[in-house]
């Protein structure tokens, strides 16, 4: 069973983010970059298939050079090698030609199964793994918190997260791409043995004209300008006094001034 | 090309959820602006019923798809019923709901079509030439953006609890165009077997109008029930969420979770009670109107972003508040 895991390298969830002088990105200075937190389950849900099917987990990720660190720490967790697609005109894309990069590495990768985040966590379009799925012609599952394969790998049964904590359980042939959502499992850390091991593990690099691609082919259909800062909200109100009376008196100015009660 | 706007809207159990009026009123006036019609796009089984009231909130006509095949949402039917509708009728623009069915298949609706879809914004406006005006948080709303889409046929989708919902009006007639479903069953690949719910009538932390959140603070999941009888005074349209502390330590399930890796909320009211405020929480409730915070330290970040602080043990405040709120609601 081979298993392909789409990954993203994105800023730390805790990081502070600061826009660019010409307000169309984020500054990367002093930014702490990390694996996209929805990827690590995706890689653990990876590493759990191959350790019941056998097969090799590849680890698949768009990103300039820095995001090789990343690939690293996926190879160290255990994943068998890295291909890292890196060219100048990967920078910027949208999800659509973000999935067709994607589609046309993964004309070259044998696989059974796709895992995936259910978004990243930095421009949070969520949109990468349905317009893959459509450019693959695979079904799709997403947000998804438990995940089995049947014992001849041809069919999965996948729960996926719906509103007010309900689930569909969803059914599906293989090969099919997932994508996880935080619950799916528990990602292991890399052990020391592990990443020795991963600094002789293969990372495959591809460039735009590797993938028999075309600037045009790229050209985004969505566009992001003027990044700004939400209002800043401003510190308010702290009551004073013995817990029974500020209580008195918050209940009273959410009803009174606030009429949210 | 129609010169009509669209909307998708989305039911479940025959139900239409509250997103597909607010993303209908907000379509009716950008409709107005550039002179088009608002159609909905009503997908399921047995479900004419729900049309009328979709022309109370504006749609001129409803496309109705009506098939036991769509009884359970599947992305690859629902993807192509919206794709084959569109290339026949060719609507200048298309939206739907940023919702767990939408986020599902409009990107592959989008795909199908070969046009882009601005995904979760949280505005949404039109200019003179019909282009659609966007705006989307970014970072789980710590950076807001200008989106646009490039190509001739516009599709976004709009974020639940954002758009404000207009007065219906009941003296509206709708036309309704059944639509011919033609899919195979063969064609759904991915199939819902079976629907889960937890609690009946639970109230998703996005469409929520009051939020009663629990950090690290709560020190057990046990613990939460002084929050549930806090929400249980707070009426209907409340629930309680927890920060990813409280996830992690095993207090409450992820889908509780408010923040960068859980929900972006859009509440009235947020009660933050023992949560610290760290910035990916921070980010996912700081558009909420109001936000009360309940912190045993007075340094907590959280207090900078409330407008009212009490600075005092949670086990104490919260049930305590919950005993003030009940005795206001019965005196009034």
């Amino acid at each position: 069973m081979n298993v392909v895991v789409c990954l993203k390298q994105v800023p730390d969830t805790e990081t502070k983010i600061q826009i660019n002088p010409q307000k169309d990105g984020i500054s990367d200075e002093g930014v702490k970059f990390v694996i996209n937190p929805y990827d690590e389950y995706a890689i653990e849900q990876a590493l759990r298939i191959k350790e019941k099917f056998g097969g090799e987990v590849t680890i698949l990720c768009l990103g300039p050079d820095r995001a090789t660190e990343s690939i690293r720490t996926a190879l160290a967790m255990g994943a068998d090698k890295g291909v890292h697609l890196c060219d100048s005109a990967f920078e910027k894309l949208d999800s659509y030609a973000t999935a067709k990069v994607l589609s046309k590495a993964l004309k070259d990768i044998p696989f059974n199964i796709i895992l995936l985040g259910k978004q990243a966590v930095d421009y949070d379009n969520s949109q990468v793994f349905s317009i893959l799925a459509e450019m693959l012609n695979l079904p799709q599952v997403s947000v998804v918190i438990g995940l089995e394969i049947s014992d001849d790998k041809t069919r999965l049964i996948a729960k996926r997260e719906i509103e007010a904590g309900g689930l569909e359980v969803v059914e599906s042939s293989l090969p099919a791409i997932i994508a996880a959502q935080k619950g799916l499992n528990e990602p292991r850390y890399a052990s020391l043995p592990g990443i020795m091991k991963a600094k002789k593990k293969e990372i495959k690099k591809l460039a735009l004209s590797d993938l028999g691609l075309s600037p045009d082919e790229l050209k985004n259909k969505i566009n992001m300008a003027n990044f700004t800062f939400p209002p800043q909200r401003v510190a308010g109100k702290i009551i004073q006094g013995e817990a029974a009376e500020a209580v008195c008196e918050l209940a009273n100015l959410l009803h009174q001034e606030e009429k949210l009660i | 090309m129609a010169n009509e706007i669209w909307v998708i809207v989305e039911q479940r159990d025959n139900k239409l959820k509250k997103v597909s009026f607010e993303i209908l009123s907000q379509a009716r006036k950008i409709a107005d602006k550039i002179k088009a019609q608002v159609s909905a796009i009503l997908m399921g089984y047995k479900v004419e019923g729900l049309a009328n009231i979709l022309g109370y909130y504006g749609a001129g006509q409803v496309f109705l798809c009506e098939s036991d095949i769509l009884k359970n949402y599947s992305n690859e039917g629902y993807s192509q019923i919206v794709a084959d509708l569109a290339k026949e009728h060719q609507p200048l623009i298309i939206l739907g709901p940023a919702t767990a069915m939408g986020k599902d298949f409009l990107p592959k609706v989008a795909a199908k079509l070969n046009t882009g879809l601005a995904s979760d914004c949280t505005f949404l406006d039109i200019d003179a030439n019909g282009k659609l005006l966007l705006k989307k948080p970014i970072f789980a709303g710590k950076v807001i953006v200008d989106v646009s889409v490039s190509n001739s046929l516009q599709m976004a989708s709009i974020r639940p609890n954002v758009l404000p919902i207009s007065e219906p009006d009941e003296s509206k007639q709708v036309q309704i165009n059944k639509a011919e479903v033609k899919i195979s069953t063969e064609s759904i690949r991915a199939k819902v077997k079976e629907i889960i719910q937890s609690a009946k009538d639970k109230v998703d932390l996005t469409e929520a109008k009051v939020i009663v959140s629990g950090g690290r603070a709560m020190k057990s999941g046990d613990n939460f029930k002084i929050l549930e009888e806090l929400v249980g005074v707070l009426g209907e349209s409340a629930t309680v969420g927890a920060s990813r502390a409280a996830v992690d330590s095993g207090f409450a399930p992820h889908d509780m979770q408010v923040g960068q890796t859980g929900k972006v909320v859009n509440p009235d009211l947020y009660i933050a009670c023992g949560i610290s405020g760290a910035i990916q929480h921070l980010a996912g409730m700081q558009t909420s109107k109001c936000i009360i915070a309940i912190n045993k330290d007075p340094d907590a970040p959280i207090f900078q972003k409330a407008n009212y602080g009490i600075v005092g043990d949670l086990f104490q405040v919260v049930p305590l508040l919950t005993q003030e709120i009940k005795k206001l609601k019965t005196e009034n």
